[in-house]
């Protein structure tokens, strides 16, 4: 597949400045009692968008009616941290963000991120700052995420952000990783051989132990 | 052979394949689930027609929704929250993985399980969905949080495509004044280096103080590693963490018991091996601290104030003086708090237990104050009672609860009202994280034994002795 597969997120950005933006903001607790991805776009930083009685927050940046079709997050630094949960990623693509540009990232969130094609775009503080504050105006910003050039581009503006290769790759060619790691699976197997010979009291640690434990 | 450190060893000693210079093919020697960042990955392994490649691997424990209310047999009340637990239940069942369900008598915090049992070894490669994996450390064991989609993977193939950290090393020596724990400690360490001061870093811990620490309080100290961003904490084994692992792995005897030993002598970072960043504390200036705002890099010493909002942080600062109601120069000590609450898998272990009874006996939880211990296990619980500390507890006005995650995330159905002040073991103060509007300030359990019996944030060094 070659590098046009996927264009640029292009489209509204909405500014978010705040920094360490953790996951339980981003996706609270209440909507993670399902067992399947359905309507997390509802619960999408609940409570910035709605206030204690459920009501809009009309303040809120994505509930002012020019950033309807928000495509696009510009946020501060360290977004996503905290909380492994990828519920977050699903509410943000649910509500129809593309690629979330920021000064850095929770860890396990990127992974999460990129594990979906949710294009995250690291920029430097300076950067950051910059798209901050030409995000958070009166008027809407059109901004253009691309995975190709590895640049954000706004209308006074064009910025580099980093993605490693492999990751620019699964953004853009939609990798099934379960199926590529897959392919090793005889390698997998051999390994996992060598090592419970050499190492035989990690083998089957789980199972030993509870059967040893007993159900209670 | 070139100079390794601890984390570079427990890399390539899993790899199984090179990618490419930035990630490997990892190979993970136990896999720990929980009911609420599993079910997507099982129903995309089904979707697939997938099997679970090494189910011995692998366990899970219900932990997050359950009700920790005193009583012998536990329901779910909530719909969608009982349908997690017995869904859970299906997909172990049907893959033959083990599972340590609602009602099992060693239920409570899978990262209190775990290790409690003998199932964290040193030098495993250990993970879940959840960010407090970086916990294992404690025991040389590389462990880390993953998301839903890489339990999928490995569920699917034992391994994860694992992008390489860098190597930070803290080293702290000294001794820790009396009154502080490593929970102290960590909440200095994040206060300095920030919420991102690790990030993209596995980082080891070292110095004289780490080596004095019990392995409980090393617990502690990495399972809040990830509250500065680190995707990894890891202290080197010695004799008092092998001890704590062989007295709970009846299975490692004889040649393997030999074999064992032997491996984990070679667990540590060689003499001149690389490190990308160092940082070194004196373990003299950890003073009991307890954090204002909402990230846990807000932390003060308990005799500091609110800091003033300048700089780069300005915003965010003011943000946060703004949901805690506190304002920059306000002192900690003396703020009333409305609960307290001790448990959580960063500090509901027994001797976490124990140091709060110490403070509260003879004492009473302050009026008009709720006070609540959550045990992180089923035989943690039993310990306590056994030992008397849960009846100093409860003499003092706490409630004795059922084990679980319970107040720390509150997904269950222990939950802070808006507005409700919490002098809190855990290891987050976020916005909202114990409750909508609930304000969090993170402590030691002796901190909030303190807080518990005065009513207020208290420097628990402070605390009048009984006559």
């Amino acid at each position: 597949m070659n590098d046009t597969a996927r264009g640029p997120v292009a489209g509204i950005a909405a500014a978010l400045d705040i920094a360490n933006l953790d996951t339980d903001q981003i996706m609270p607790k209440q909507f993670l009692r399902g067992i399947d991805k359905a309507g997390l776009d509802r619960g999408l930083l609940w409570d910035l968008r709605f206030d204690g009685d459920g009501r809009p927050r009309p303040d809120f940046v994505l509930n002012r009616p020019a950033w309807t079709g928000t495509r696009v997050l510009v946020a501060g630094p360290n977004f996503g941290c905290g909380s492994s949960r990828e519920h977050a990623v699903w509410g943000l693509q649910q509500y129809g963000i593309e690629a979330v540009v920021a000064p850095g990232f929770g860890e396990i969130f990127y992974s999460n991120a990129l594990n979906n094609g949710l294009l995250v775009a690291a920029v430097s503080p300076e950067d950051g700052l910059a798209l901050l504050n030409e995000a958070n105006a009166d008027e809407p910003l059109h901004i253009e995420v691309d995975a190709v050039s590895m640049t954000v581009r706004t209308p006074t503006r064009s910025v580099p952000f980093t993605l490693s290769e492999r990751h620019r790759r699964m953004v853009l060619d939609g990798l099934d990783l379960i199926g590529a790691s897959l392919a090793y699976r005889d390698r997998i197997e051999a390994f996992a051989a060598t090592h419970h010979a050499t190492h035989p009291w990690v083998k089957d640690v789980a199972r030993r132990t509870r059967q040893r434990l007993g159900r209670t | 052979m070139t100079a390794r450190t601890l984390y570079r060893k427990l890399v390539d000693s899993h790899t199984v394949v090179e990618l490419d210079p930035d990630n490997v093919l990892l190979f993970c020697d136990l896999h720990l689930m929980n009911e609420y960042t599993s079910p997507q990955a099982f129903a995309g392994l089904h979707d697939q027609g997938r099997e679970v490649l090494m189910p011995g691997q692998n366990v899970a424990v219900v932990s997050h929704i359950i009700p920790t209310h005193p009583g012998a047999f536990r329901v779910i009340q909530d719909p969608a929250s009982a349908l997690q637990a017995s869904n859970l239940k299906r997909n172990c069942d049907r893959h033959g993985i083990a599972l340590f369900d609602t009602n099992d008598t060693l239920q409570g915090i899978e990262h209190i399980i775990a290790p409690e049992h003998g199932m964290i070894r040193p030098g495993m490669v250990v993970i879940c969905g959840d960010s407090h994996t970086t916990t294992y450390g404690a025991l040389g064991a590389l462990g880390f949080g993953i998301g839903t989609s890489e339990v999928e993977h490995v569920l699917a193939t034992q391994t994860l495509v694992y992008r390489l950290a860098r190597d930070m090393r803290i080293r702290i020596d000294g001794r820790l004044p009396v009154g502080t724990t490593s929970k102290d400690l960590v909440l200095m360490v994040i206060g300095r280096i920030g919420a991102q001061g690790a990030r993209g870093c596995v980082v080891e811990f070292c110095g004289s103080a780490i080596e004095a620490l019990s392995v409980e309080a090393r617990f502690t100290l990495c399972n809040m590693a990830v509250e500065a961003g680190a995707r990894g904490a890891l202290i080197a084994p010695d004799a008092a963490a092998i001890d704590y692992v062989l007295a709970r792995a009846p299975d490692i005897t004889g040649e393997q018991r030999t074999a064992a030993l032997a491996h984990w002598a070679t667990l540590f970072t060689d003499d001149g091996a690389p490190f990308d960043i160092e940082h070194r504390f004196d373990a003299a200036d950890v003073v009991p601290y307890v954090t204002w705002g909402t990230s846990p890099d807000q932390a003060v010493p308990v005799t500091g104030r609110v800091p003033a909002a300048n700089g780069e942080q300005r915003t965010s600062l003011l943000q946060a003086m703004r949901y805690t109601g506190l304002a920059e120069g306000t002192p900690l000590e003396g703020l009333p708090v409305q609960h307290v609450f001790i448990g959580s898998c960063t500090n509901a272990r027994i001797e976490d237990l124990r140091a709060a009874a110490a403070v509260v006996k003879g004492r009473h939880v302050a009026p008009g104050l709720r006070a609540m211990v959550v045990p992180g296990s089923g035989a943690v619980k039993r310990q306590a009672e056994s030992e008397g500390v849960a009846q100093v507890l409860i003499d003092a006005g706490f409630e004795w609860r059922q084990p679980g995650c319970s107040m720390c995330l509150a997904m269950n159905d222990d939950v802070l009202a808006p507005g409700q002040r919490c002098a809190s073991t855990t290891n987050r103060n976020f916005e909202g994280r114990q409750g909508r509007g609930a304000i969090t300030h993170l402590m030691s359990p002796a901190m909030a034994a303190a807080a518990a019996v005065t009513g207020h944030i208290t420097d628990v060094r402070q605390l009048e002795p009984l006559a």
